[in-house]
């Protein structure tokens, strides 16, 4: 066997231990973790396919952005583990059964043709050969995919307008200065002056005169 | 022995099927939900990539380049939507989210 395949077995192998523990573990945590795994293995697999930027990406993207994210968010969330797996093997069979329909149904596709063992030559590939991938890749997305890459911009704009606006909320309990109000205060919103007889006839405590409030 | 489109095809039809499976094992637990759904996408990718590659086709990685973004923008609004569900309900528990329901 040459390097290669045994390559692949291994980073199949632990992609798919991986992705089985990812869907049985029971703390989220570490299905969080296992993903990272996986995600690291598939990025090994693609780089065997020649694909290294799109390799480096899901590193970059997946491991470096989203998982984080999702392992801040499953810190932060104070789930109750015990109820979330209550009905775990309760579903185990209606999830093995539809599982095996699907893994039948990809086989039979699977079986039905695709055994190209050489990269073939088709008509209509792209004219980009004899450069690096990322070069390619660049060429492409830059010339013919120019439109859908802005479209992408735009998907990421309004996803991170999304998630702030979505998670944004105001403390209620943290002390800050408002411009337009201290421009806006008036004499009389601060200071009130009371008229007071100033001496009464029976002798009372001079505590009486009245305090300046301060008002906000 | 060499190895064809045929095994990366396996692999992603594997990994699919995995997920598929995990999504209806965990469907009390919204976020391992987000992971299964993040593995498709990657089963799908895999696919795209294996095709690319023995087709001599840069497109399919083009292709997956705007997956990883879409699913990127999605994973964030989600765990977004997540995180804000919880602060106003306390739960994830998927039962329990039935508000739209009439």
């Amino acid at each position: 066997m040459d390097p290669q395949a045994v390559l692949f077995y291994v980073f199949s192998a632990i992609l798919l231990f991986a992705a089985f523990r990812v869907i049985t573990v029971s703390n989220p945590v570490h299905a969080a973790l296992f993903l990272v795994l996986s995600f690291f293995q598939a990025s090994g697999i693609w780089m065997l396919l020649e694909a290294e930027f799109l390799s480096i990406t899901l590193v970059l993207v997946y491991v470096g952005a989203v998982m984080v994210l999702f392992l801040f968010v499953v810190m932060m969330l104070d789930v109750d583990l015990e109820s979330l797996r209550k009905g775990f093997w309760r579903n185990f069979h209606l999830a093995a059964t539809l599982g095996a329909v699907v893994a039948l149904e990809l086989t039979a596709v699977l079986m039905g043709g695709f055994r190209l063992s050489q990269p073939a030559q088709v008509p209509g590939a792209s004219a980009v050969t004899g450069v690096p991938n990322t070069q390619a890749l660049g060429i492409a997305l830059y010339t013919e995919f120019l439109y859908p890459l802005e479209l992408a911009a735009v998907i990421l704009l309004v996803a991170i307008i999304a998630a702030i606006a979505l998670t944004l909320r105001k403390r209620k309990d943290s002390k800050f200065q408002d411009p337009s109000e201290q421009i806006r205060v008036q004499p009389k919103d601060r200071m009130r002056l009371v008229k007071m007889k100033s001496v009464v006839a029976e002798a009372s405590s001079p505590a009486e005169v009245a305090p300046t409030q301060e008002k906000k | 022995m060499n190895i064809t489109l045929g095994h990366y095809l396996t692999l992603g039809a594997i990994l699919f099927a995995l997920s598929v499976t995990g999504i209806f094992l965990n469907r009390k637990n919204i976020i391992v939900i987000l992971m299964a759904i993040e593995l498709m996408l990657l089963a799908v990718n895999m696919n795209f990539v294996a095709f690319s590659h023995y087709l001599n086709d840069i497109q399919g990685q083009v292709f997956v380049f705007f997956i990883l973004t879409v699913a990127a923008a999605e994973s964030a609004i989600g765990l977004a939507i997540l995180v804000l569900l919880f602060r106003n309900r306390s739960t994830i528990h998927v039962d329990e989210l039935n508000t739209l329901k009439g």
